[in-house]
């Protein structure tokens, strides 16, 4: 006995779906009708957070907030001036990190006991001391060390030397080596065995075994978690604002210690925050998917994709 | 035997911390000779195969290919420990085929087969290409150099990765359970690429459960068991009349 069973929207009726849905036993040929499940939890609480964000709306908008201030100061030229800061600060930080973090990531796998132990204790400081702290630090090593240089041949003053820049530069780019490190590391780790062994047999060098065989695999591992940590970056470049680094935050800031609208200003800030790690979170998706291309491990993009067309079609269905 | 030894290997042995993996191998294998190991899983026969170019670390006797100890110098009465670049040198002599074939998969076949040659022999782009074609012709891929190995199935990138072993003109290959990882409606193919180098007198040690292949190919065959040669001889001679008890028993459970 074969029964025919139809999804409820192609015999639905327009005065309700259930019309035909007959219990099987008693009329063994009759069409069946598919009820699907229905979510009333789901509307429930999309009502309740509907009304929240509506007073939330309307609790910013009535405040005294002049909003037209915020939108004013997106384009003013030293807040602009800030988010070019931002921006300058966060992708050198991020070049000298990745830099940094692959050799250190290099060592922890050497079969040097001296490199490994420099790596991993350069992992365990970098990472331990809060981010601010660090930054502070660099910025008051004039207090330890007036200059900088190899004595008798060039030395430089501290202080000359230790711009808010420079100091934020180094202490963002040495903290996010450490995290980098980790990341390269278990990216390498990653890498199958048999590729360590085939290299080897072949004759490769452990220099070359990593450079052309390792490095190139871990980097399909790598590049996601890079991607989150640049946007973190991007983020704690903010912290600069504390040692005088005229980024985004402390461009805002000074606006705002002159004119007293302190929310207004922050919101500019937020904004433009809010920009930067929008786009560069869409530039990581269209490396990501380019990178897992015919891959095994790829088949997600193409699952969304076809419940994103399933959507589409359901609601054209409906 | 024919013409001069390749690997010789005496009272080789081999521990994995408290357990002893090789108790003491003896065994030559000629210029242009087979030599096929048989034997239950766990015997040791895979392990020995990866000591005779240094993935393993021997723990006693000698073991060396071509006069050449392998991972050592002898000066006087001592051994002393080879250097990674001539550790490596002595690698790019003895090519090596794995149970899973271990093909770069960021790389093209034709990229598989030039990269050794380039990157460790320094022979030039041009000349590696060419010579890695003709590699894929013998193998009867030369129409997929461009293709990825995962573009490939498992008995088509078993012959990339022997034709790969071979780009570094080796004196001796070494295959490590060629066919075990293969449908079995693949294994012909890749144990046709093996009859062919045997026949063209490539000096071969061959690790595998093919019997048949053992028989028909192999000058020598030997029997492994708990890290020690049980029985050796002509094939035919050896899985016909096995000497041993032991070599009779595990005969009857895989032929």
């Amino acid at each position: 006995m074969s029964r025919l069973v139809k999804p409820a929207g192609e015999v639905e009726t327009p005065t309700g779906s259930h019309a035909t849905a007959v219990a099987a036993g008693d009329h063994p040929d009759v069409e069946l009708t598919v009820v699907p499940l229905r979510h009333y939890s789901r509307w429930v609480l999309g009502a309740a957070v509907g009304i929240g964000a509506a007073w939330l709306i309307w609790a910013f908008a009535t405040a005294d907030i002049d909003y037209s201030v915020t939108a004013r100061y997106l384009t003013a030229t030293p807040i602009l001036l800030g988010v070019w800061h931002t921006l300058q600060l966060t992708l050198l930080s991020m070049v000298i990190a990745l830099a940094i973090g692959v050799v250190i990531a290099v060592m922890r796998q050497s079969e040097n006991p001296v490199l490994r132990a420099v790596a991993s204790g350069w992992a365990w400081l970098f990472r331990g001391i809060p981010l601010l702290v660090q930054l502070l630090i660099w910025f008051n090593l004039s207090l330890v060390f007036d200059s900088i240089g190899i004595p008798g041949v060039y030395t430089v003053p501290t202080n000359q030397l230790m711009t808010p820049f420079v100091a934020a530069l180094i202490g963002l780019s040495i903290n996010e080596s450490a995290y980098i490190s980790e990341i390269v590391r278990g990216g390498i780790m990653s890498v199958d065995n048999g590729q360590r062994e085939a290299a080897s047999a072949l004759g490769m060098t452990r220099g070359r075994l990593m450079r052309r065989i390792l490095l190139p695999q871990a980097l399909r591992v790598i590049v996601p978690p890079l991607g989150n940590e640049f946007i973190s970056l991007l983020k704690y470049s903010s912290l600069a604002y504390t040692i005088s680094y005229s980024e985004l935050l402390l461009s805002a800031n000074k606006i705002y210690t002159a004119n007293f609208l302190v929310v207004e200003l922050l919101f500019t800030a937020s904004i433009w925050y809010l920009v930067l790690t929008t786009i560069f979170t869409l530039v990581q998706q269209q490396v990501e998917r380019r990178l897992n291309r015919g891959v095994p491990g790829a088949q997600q993009q193409r699952l969304s994709g076809r419940w994103r067309r399933n959507l589409s079609l359901r609601r054209a269905g409906a | 035997m024919r013409g001069t030894t390749v690997v010789a290997a005496r009272s080789v042995h081999k521990n994995f911390g408290l357990v002893k993996v090789l108790k003491g191998i003896d065994l030559t294998v000629g210029e242009g000779e087979v030599l096929c190991i048989i034997g239950p899983s766990g015997s040791g026969k895979s392990t020995f195969l990866r000591c005779i170019n240094h993935l393993e670390k021997i723990d006693g006797g000698e073991l060396s290919v071509n006069g050449q100890l392998v991972g050592y110098r002898r000066k006087g009465d001592k051994l002393h420990e080879l250097r990674d670049n001539e550790i490596c040198r002595e690698r790019a002599n003895i090519g090596m085929v794995f149970q899973h074939f271990h093909l770069f998969p960021h790389m093209t076949v034709l990229q598989n087969l030039m990269e050794a040659p380039v990157g460790v022999k320094g022979v030039a782009k041009a000349e590696a290409a060419r010579r890695g074609q003709e590699l894929l012709e013998r193998v009867g891929l030369g129409h997929r150099a461009d293709d990825y190995p995962r573009q490939l199935s498992g008995g088509q990138q078993q012959r990339v990765a022997i034709a790969r072993a071979l780009a570094m003109d080796p004196a001796l290959m070494l295959f490590d359970e060629p066919t075990s990882a293969l449908d079995p409606e693949l294994v012909g193919e890749v144990l046709d690429v093996m009859k062919d180098l045997a026949a063209s007198g490539m000096t071969m040690v061959v690790v595998t459960h093919e019997i048949g292949f053992a028989r028909e190919v192999a000058d020598t065959l030997i029997f492994m068991d708990d890290g020690k040669v049980v029985e050796s001889g002509p094939p035919r001679e050896l899985l016909a009349n096995p000497r041993e008890e032991r070599t009779r028993a595990f005969l009857s459970k895989v032929l």
